[in-house]
């Protein structure tokens, strides 16, 4: 089908300002995925998967302006967690503030440095699975992204490493537009942790494509910097093997707009993978969960948690799928999606869909909207809890289930933290 | 009968299978009427718009009405965001005009319609004559008569409304709409495309420009329709599509509940049917509206069949104005309908049933939309899908709760069952909360049989095909009582699941 004119002409303005370097395996890649993204053009509010969340600011030619944010003497994400730390700048990897590139049963390399190698094991990964996540529904940012990547890591993990990695993403100028892309390969029998945070630019486009082997697990925790003002759009692509894991829990405090698109394949028997995330916005704040979860192998289990928090106009979307392939018996699929709206100004927009072609599945989804419970609050307050207390309370409950996803306490902890101080500096 | 062989699961029951796929099999009503019809030319255009309002001996109103839809519509694109796969249409390859010639002169009364025709609705159970009770309704010694007045359509035309004098008396008009635009102008003019405007969708505008006939009500201030109101709508001819359009006013505080039918011959071609039903709901009104539709649904290749592309819409236009919808869709080789609310008065009520039932190679694409305006307005959805053989079944629903819509309240529950391992199943549904003080609610799940349930049973002495039996009952029963007695004897035997006739 044609792509609309304007679609098009818009597409070749964001683009003519990015610097292409087909150079290598990598350039192949790109190339590729530059004639994907010419095919596609630019997203439009018409667009199916765009009715809800207005792309012009992702659109747009620059990136608009921010202001930086200080969070002042709060700790950073993750830092009482023992890890890898890999720092990113504006984008641009900073190996003065890194730790050495160097994990037992690990290989790490910048994309840049890999692309002079004849043969790389990412070049079966870089774009592909992005490229296999745009049947059905079409991500242009997510092919821009594999076409324009400033910077990136390819990170192997054969065995089981002592830590996490964490890649932080510093965001140091007001005008930054970021394009990050990694690709992640988990070998058979080793487990990973992957952390995320920090605001990274004024606007980020993220994409993370991930092989999951047979018996592999991976898990990603993820903390979207608390900047006002920044936008961005991710996408996480993973193609999940045999008796195998994948799990990721995302945390996004404020905001303008992001888009956090999730597109999952099960494609080995007796495998999981599951997705969740908490979000706070407070004013402009514009928030968006958009799952794809594809169950093509027997007896897989997959669970999206999403849980939002809404006040002074934020509008939070969720759009979900769970798509059943014929033949794809014993598939157990849940979905939830939920909203608690502190005041009347919010919006919650939400599509949570199943696709289904098996017969002896158990999928089900639920989505629900709504203020704080009275009657819970009426009860915290009768037995003496003040009622800022007990609306934190409340909240920090309502979000439980979402956090509950993620399997290290520490982390999890570290999350609870970060969600009990958002609520106390956005007290009512 | 190949398609029994398919793999039968644990805890679903052979003779479900074999009851859901007897019912496209066997289809009841797909013999035709041999009778004389006078048509139109085939296809669509301005003349055929002319020759229609001059066929109905309509006003220059009506005629401008049906232009204006049909100058917007040759603008428009048929629409494709349907999870439904057919071939493309061509709309100027069907009669848009078939008339019965024994109707040339219309009937002063049901003594002077072509015996023909009255022997096809006696044929499809449909009673026409006054004195006729509907029959085989459980109770009904203890219930004495009930009377059902009954507007059939055939093909194109309004053959005969019944009950006429009697719901006269009450100040009920219940007449073919061609004769409301001339009896009744005033009550036509204000109300109609007040609810689906001529350009809402491609399908409705199409039905605006050409719709020949259909049914018209309008109830009283404070009057309880004295019996329940319906339609039947049969397609005889051959490459016609039927495009009738219902008009229903609920003035203030009255109350009526309308039954609608639909049945067509067996063909190989695909035969095109888009109606429109519009309900107008004032102040204190409520209109209960159940569809029974068992269009032809192709046979088991999926040859032949009727597309329905049905556009509904109620408009709770006053204050605690309620609305019910209910349909059990089990014909039609293609089905694209949602049956709507705009709960635009504070206080009002929408409520919705589904049974949506695709077998063989049916594609069904149903669902409702909920529009919260008015405050504290509640709306309740119920669907059930159930998938057989290759069909696919897909529930599409939307619920809005405006940012006046405060207080307001919707639950939805979309359950779907699937039987056999080549059929599909879907939700789409689409929620959008604009205020902190309503709630909203949304479960949907996807199943075999279930197996707790089944366990339960057994473990309380019933035999495996008894609790399956219950349990599929169960599945539907929710939708099934909320039909009128009526139709719910009718919608039983059509939903044929019920093995032990448990359903209360």
């Amino acid at each position: 089908m044609a792509v609309l004119q304007s679609k098009h002409d818009a597409l070749q303005a964001r683009i003519a300002a990015l610097s292409f370097a087909p150079q290598g395996w990598l350039g192949a890649a790109r190339s590729d995925a530059l004639a994907r993204l010419t095919a596609m053009g630019l997203p439009g509010k018409r667009d199916e998967y765009w009715r809800y969340t207005d792309p012009t600011g992702l659109n747009a030619v620059e990136a608009a302006p921010v202001t930086l944010f200080d969070p002042g003497d709060e700790p950073a994400p993750f830092s009482g967690v023992d890890r890898l730390k890999i720092v990113f700048v504006d984008g641009v990897f900073d190996a003065s503030q890194s730790d050495a590139l160097a994990l037992e049963g690990v290989q790490i390399e910048r994309t840049c440095d890999a692309a002079e190698a004849d043969i790389h094991w990412a070049s079966a990964l870089y774009g592909v699975l992005e490229a296999r996540g745009q049947s059905p529904v079409q991500r242009p940012f997510a092919a821009l992204n594999s076409a324009f990547a400033d910077d990136g890591l390819l990170i192997r993990v054969t065995q089981t490493p002592s830590k996490p990695i964490s890649l932080i993403y510093h965001h140091k100028s007001m005008t930054s537009d970021v394009i990050l892309h990694h690709c992640i390969k988990v070998e058979s029998g080793a487990e990973v942790t992957i952390l995320e945070n920090g605001a990274a630019a004024a606007r980020f486009n993220h994409v993370m494509e991930i092989e999951v082997a047979d018996d592999a697990r991976f898990h990603h925790i993820r903390a979207q910097g608390r900047a006002h003002t920044r936008q961005a759009v991710t996408h996480l692509f993973a193609r999940i093997g045999r008796n195998a894991a994948f799990k990721s829990f995302t945390l996004t405090a404020n905001g303008r707009l992001t888009r956090n698109d999730a597109v999952l394949e099960l494609l080995g028997a007796d495998s999981v993978a599951h997705v969740a995330g908490a979000a706070l916005g407070d004013g402009d704040f514009h928030h968006d969960d958009t799952v794809f979860i594809t169950h093509a192998a027997e007896r897989c289990e997959s669970r999206q948690v999403f849980k939002k928090v809404l006040k002074n106009g934020a509008v939070g979307v969720f759009q979900g799928k769970i798509l059943v392939k014929q033949g794809a018996q014993k598939t157990d699929g849940y979905q939830i999606s939920q909203a608690l709206m502190l005041d009347g100004d919010s919006q919650f927009l939400a599509k949570p869909e199943l696709e289904i072609y098996a017969d002896d599945v158990k999928c089900s989804h639920g989505s629900t909207s709504g203020a704080i419970d009275e009657t819970a609050l009426f009860y915290l307050r009768s037995r003496g809890v003040p009622l800022r207390q007990a609306q934190s309370l409340l909240v920090l409950a309502f979000l439980a289930e979402a956090i509950s996803e993620i399997e290290d306490e520490v982390i999890s902890d570290d999350i609870r933290q970060r969600l009990q101080s958002w609520l106390a500096r956005h007290e009512h | 009968m190949a398609d029994l062989d398919l793999e039968v699961r644990d805890g679903v029951d052979r003779e479900t299978i074999e009851t859901v796929h007897a019912m496209s099999g066997t289809y009841k009503y797909g013999w035709a009427t041999e009778i004389e019809m006078d048509y139109a030319p085939k296809g669509v255009s301005e003349d055929i718009v002319r020759l229609i309002s001059s066929k109905n001996e309509e006003p220059e109103w009506m005629l401008e009405w049906r232009l204006t839809a049909y100058r917007r519509w040759v603008q428009m694109e048929e629409p494709h965001w349907a999870m439904l796969n057919y071939p493309k249409i061509d709309y100027q390859d069907q009669y848009y005009y078939a008339k019965p010639k024994s109707m040339a002169v219309k009937p002063k009364s049901l003594d002077d319609v072509d015996p023909k025709i009255l022997a096809t609705y006696k044929k499809l159970g449909i009673p026409l004559k006054e004195q006729l009770i509907l029959a085989g309704v459980e109770g009904a010694e203890t219930m004495g008569e009930r009377k059902v007045a009954v507007d059939a359509v055939f093909d194109s035309v309004s053959v005969g409304t019944t009950f006429k004098a009697e719901l006269a008396k009450a100040g009920v008009i219940f007449c073919s709409i061609s004769e409301a635009i001339k009896e009744h102008p005033e009550l036509v003019k204000k109300y109609i495309g007040s609810v689906v405007p001529q350009s809402d969708n491609f399908f409705a505008t199409l039905n605006s420009a050409v719709f020949s006939d259909g049914s018209f009500v309008y109830i009283p201030p404070g009057t309880r329709c004295p019996m329940e109101l319906s339609t039947y709508f049969r397609i005889n001819a051959e490459n016609t599509g039927q495009f009738e359009r219902t008009l229903i006013i609920a003035d203030k505080g009255s109350y009526v509940s309308y039954l609608e039918g639909c049945t067509a011959p067996k063909r190989d071609t695909n035969q095109l049917h888009a109606a429109v039903v519009e309900l107008v709901i004032l102040e204190d009104a409520e209109v209960k509206y159940s569809t029974v539709q068992n269009w032809y649904p192709g046979d088991e290749n999926g040859l032949g069949g009727i597309y329905n592309f049905v556009t509904k819409r109620a408009d709770c236009r006053g204050d605690r104005a309620k609305v019910m919808w209910t349909q059990v869709e089990t014909g039609s080789a293609i089905t694209w309908k949602y049956p709507s609310c705009i709960l635009r008065g504070d206080d009002s009520q929408g409520e919705f049933y589904s049974i949506a039932i695709a077998n063989n190679a049916q594609q069904a694409d149903t669902g409702t939309k909920m529009v919260h305006l008015g405050k504290r307005t509640k709306s309740r959805i119920v669907s059930k899908g159930i998938s057989a053989g290759r069909a696919q079944n897909t529930y599409r629903g939307l619920v809005s709760m405006h940012p006046k819509a405060t207080d307001s309240r919707n639950y939805t529950q979309c359950d779907s069952l699937l039987i056999g391992d080549k059929c599909g199943a879907h939700t789409v549904p689409y929620i959008e909360v604009k205020n902190n003080s309503s709630r909203v609610e949304h479960e949907a799940t996807t199943s075999k049989v279930d197996e707790d349930q089944l366990f339960y049973c057994r473990s309380r002495g019933m035999d495996e095909e008894e609790a399956v039996a219950l349990v599929v009952n169960g599945f539907c029963k929710e939708v099934l009582q909320a039909l009128p007695m009526e139709f719910a004897m009718e919608a039983q035997s059509l939903v044929a699941i019920s093995l032990e006739g448990s359903v209360g």
